[in-house]
């Protein structure tokens, strides 16, 4: 009984997922689905190389501090980057003093009450506090930017596909549209609030290039020269060391587990075979 | 019951003996897993992951009390409080990371342990019991991995959220009203967002429990083995301890490197980018998929496209997909050849390899983008599924001519030993 | 005789590979040990304050509005601060004592800053277990030394807040402060 109703159930499910099939399939034959324009001109990340690539990949704190000074001065225009403290930036080797002038000189400052009469007031950020954007809410935020919402950068690094080289090849990507999509694709050219970028997913974003020339930040020590690429390579190391602060220690303590690991493991299968040995199995 | 070889525990301290004569507990642990289990003496390393599945939800439990201590079940906050976890909390990244990359080792071994129970035959009498108590801790694994991944309110749990408990929307006229009483509302919210988490805190507790009816409804009979031949003699098997307690702690080891490369060096490579953006009801991800390891499931889930006569296709689907587990649970009843092992069963085998083969393309098909080819091939793919389990497999048993078997386990090692 | 020796010779090897293989699981059980073990470490860490309440910010407060004899509470790292301006009459009190018969013996020059005896600041939390004295707000009860005290279980403090009568051990405590300019303190 119970192997003839599951044959009827199986017949079911099966034939009419055959049936499916074929129907979806003689659909596809005879109407294949247009080649979308993002299918046609999107374009996978660049291949770039960082120092924290890899499983000993360590951080570069000159560079750190680079790409931290590019999001300073052109990133946090629009973006904010929430999740992050001033305190934290200690990580990139900022002194104490130094963390807390950073944070009193912010442009953006935090929402606070005045303490005499209790009305909404800001105060100047202190090292505890997160860095902040310029927008107190999303609805400001889209206001001021044509309805666009600009993302916080905290994550930014990791909830895209392989984040760094993401946000490298997005800054560097900027381009007038090719002939060849209008040719192919009358329809698509974009449109005139947005900005062709063929790393982006549907090839036009809000965003207008951030960076636009060489030397738009002056570094400190004037080494490496701020070309464009520096630049965006710096800022895309910072919003990973931003996405994911831990990174050296959880390499670090992954190599110690896993050299402990392998010693416990060789000892266990020389204990496993030694118990084993007058055993044949 | 146990064979009437089995080591009895014999207590010389007399602390020992008060405490055996008064509360017998580590009489039962020696005869659960110490000295007292003989177990037959040629398993092979797939008999490992049962023991694995153990550690793996151990680690799951302690990682995720102590995740429970710092995360707060609140849509406002919650996930700010586990990038708190991830940033400030002491080692909170290892113990974060722990429990999301040891849920998909969890999943690793148990499907390796379930496999290894497909073609042993390890779901026939006498052990129907202990195959559908594993099914049940396997469903219970789904549920609480389902809500697990909606707590750090990401795209994706928020999406999730929504998308699993439109399942049960697509029931005929209670479904929309049982989908707004599981989420306490008519999206995911905080009533949704705590609830899940109640339930994700105690069901890995129901979990262990059902795995103490799991492995008592096995020492009834005793552990199968690789040749699916009963124990006859004392030859036949060793004790459990220190046997089997070395190999599994060789296996042990081997689990927790892998876990360590994933969880040190590639702790993102399993999730998914898009639940690092904060849950966001205006706007839907591109491309939502669960968690790999339900990509079979919501393959099957998705292939059905066409209504069948008043049936829509959303409801097909989703009785499809629960259907492909529940299934399982009539296996024992499916395969009627009396021989259990694939080793002596040519035609079960290669049938087997296919099961196999067609699950790893309905896994890839459920990550994939809901678009051609992807869902003709898995119609194809879930078509054969079910035909596998519910016409294949009783027709096999019928027709197959079963391979000799060895007199005894004894004699299977002694003449694989000879060759 | 040749039975025994041979006996005994195997007995000898036995007891060699016995050793051997004994040394292994040995080896193998204590490496898994000290590898539960300091899986354990992070697992206990994990419950000592996280680096954001570990830099709760030292905190800057205005004293310019509290007139001699007024006290103010404040909150620092989420507990109770008493700022008090001592009159000449508190000082002079607090000064009279003989600190050798105290419980817990400091001068009031101990527990302030030069050229601002007048500024008394400590924690507000009682020394025996943990309460809130009184004594800092407007009309609450100082008690018999005119400093705080403490309604929990009696505890008097004069007006250097050292303890002196009832359970509690210690003075109040001082915490790590500084004058930024005369009307500013950083506490922390």
């Amino acid at each position: 009984m119970v192997r003839l109703i599951a044959l009827v159930i199986g017949l079911f499910f099966s034939g009419w997922l055959i049936v499916s099939a074929a129907l979806g399939g003689a659909a596809y034959i005879a109407e294949p689905p247009a080649k979308t324009v993002e299918a046609a001109f999107h374009e996978h990340p660049k291949h770039v190389s960082f120092s924290f690539d890899g499983p000993f990949g360590k951080y570069d704190r000159a560079q750190l501090q680079r790409g931290f000074q590019v999001y300073k001065e052109v990133c946090s225009a629009c973006h904010g980057l929430g999740q992050v403290a001033f305190r934290d930036l200690q990580d990139l080797g900022y002194s104490e003093a130094a963390v807390k002038k950073i944070a009193a000189d912010w442009v953006n400052e935090v929402p606070s009450v005045d303490p005499a009469t209790g009305e909404a007031a800001t105060r100047k950020a202190l090292p505890t506090d997160k860095i902040q954007g310029p927008y107190p809410n999303e609805i400001a935020a889209r206001a001021a930017n044509n309805n666009a919402l600009p993302p916080d950068l905290s994550l930014i690094a990791k909830s895209r596909h392989n984040g760094p080289a993401y946000i490298y090849s997005l800054l560097t990507g900027y381009q007038a549209q090719p002939a060849a999509l209008l040719k192919q694709f009358p329809d698509a050219k974009t449109p005139e609030s947005l900005h062709y970028n063929p790393y982006f997913a549907n090839l036009n974003l809000a965003m207008p290039a951030p960076l636009t020339s060489d030397g738009q930040v002056t570094y400190a020590d004037g080494n490496p020269k701020p070309t464009l690429d520096q630049m965006s390579k710096d800022v895309s190391a910072f919003l990973y060391w931003a996405a994911e602060p831990k990174l050296e220690n959880r390499h670090r303590t992954g190599l110690g587990v896993l050299i402990f690991l392998l010693l416990a493991t060789g000892l266990a299968f020389m204990s496993y075979k030694s118990i084993w040995a007058d055993k044949k199995h | 019951m146990s064979f009437p070889w089995a080591e009895q525990y014999k207590p010389q301290n007399p602390l020992m003996q008060w405490l055996d004569s008064r509360l017998p507990l580590p009489r039962f642990v020696f005869n659960a897993v110490g000295a007292g289990y003989p177990v037959p003496r040629n398993l092979n390393y797939f008999w490992n992951f049962g023991v694995l599945s153990g550690a793996a939800l151990a680690i799951q439990i302690i990682t995720g009390i102590i995740l429970a201590m710092h995360y707060a079940a609140n849509g406002g906050v919650a996930f700010d409080s586990v990038e708190h976890i991830m940033r400030d909390v002491n080692s909170g990244w290892l113990i974060r990371y722990g429990h999301a990359n040891g849920a998909s080792m969890f999943f690793i071994v148990v499907y390796l342990h379930i496999f290894r129970g497909l073609f042993y035959g390890s779901y026939k009498a006498p052990r129907e019991m202990v195959w559908l108590l594993g099914l049940v801790i396997f469903l219970l694994m789904m549920a609480t991995a389902f809500m697990g991944y909606v707590l750090p309110w990401g795209q994706m749990s928020f999406w999730g959220a929504k998308v699993i408990t439109g399942l049960f929307g697509a029931i005929p006229l209670v479904g929309e009203p049982i989908q707004t009483w599981l989420l306490g509302g008519f999206a995911p919210d905080n009533a949704a967002l705590n609830r899940f988490f109640s339930l994700h805190y105690l069901l890995p507790f129901v979990i262990a429990g059902v795995i103490i009816l799991h492995i008592w409804a096995l020492h009834i009979p005793g552990s199968s083995n690789p040749t699916g031949v009963e124990v006859k003699t004392e030859q036949d098997t060793v004790p459990f301890h220190p046997y089997y307690t070395a190999k599994d702690g060789f296996g042990l080891g081997v689990f927790l490197i892998v876990f360590a490369i994933l969880l040190f060096f590639a702790p993102n490579f399993l999730g998914h980018p898009d639940n690092y953006i904060p849950a966001n009801p205006m706007s839907t991800p591109a491309h939502i998929v669960p968690e790999w390891y339900f990509w079979p499931f919501y393959a099957i889930l998705r292939a059905f496209t066409v209504d069948f006569l008043f049936i829509p296709a959303k409801l097909l689907g989703v009785m499809a997909m629960f259907a492909s587990i529940l299934l399982l649970f009539l296996l024992p009843w499916l395969d009627t050849s009396p021989v259990r092992s694939g080793h002596y069963r040519p035609l079960f085998r290669q049938f087997f390899w296919v099961l196999i083969v067609d699950v790893l393309i309905l896994g890839y098909c459920g990550g994939a983008p809901a678009a051609e080819p992807y869902v003709m091939i898995s119609q194809l793919a879930a078509a054969y599924y079910f035909a596998h389990f519910l016409i294949i497999l009783p027709i096999v048993s019928k027709i197959e001519k079963p391979a000799p078997l060895p007199a005894s386990i004894t004699d299977a090692v002694l003449s694989k030993q000879a060759n | 005789m040749a039975t025994l020796e041979q006996s005994a010779e195997n007995a000898g090897i036995n007891e060699a590979g016995v050793r051997r293989r004994d040394f292994i699981n040995i080896a193998a059980v204590s490496f898994a040990g000290v590898g539960a073990g300091t899986a354990l470490i992070p697992l206990v860490n994990q419950m000592n304050p996280s680096a954001d309440v570990l830099a709760m910010a030292s905190i800057e407060v205005d004293i310019s509005a509290i007139q001699p004899g007024q006290a103010i509470k404040t909150m620092w790292r989420k507990q109770p601060m008493f700022i008090r301006n001592l009159t000449a009459a508190e000082i002079a009190a607090a000064e009279k004592v003989d600190v050798a018969t105290l419980r817990d013996p400091q001068t009031l020059e101990e527990r302030t800053k030069e050229g601002k005896r007048n500024w008394l600041i400590t924690k507000g939390v009682c020394t025996h277990l943990g309460c809130v004295p009184l004594g800092a707000g407007e009309g609450e009860v100082k008690g018999e030394f005119g400093g705080y005290f403490c309604p929990c279980h009696g505890s008097y403090y004069d007006t250097a807040a050292r303890i002196r009568k009832g359970p509690a051990p210690k003075n109040l405590e001082v915490p790590e402060y500084s004058f930024t300019s005369d009307t500013v303190v950083q506490i922390g």
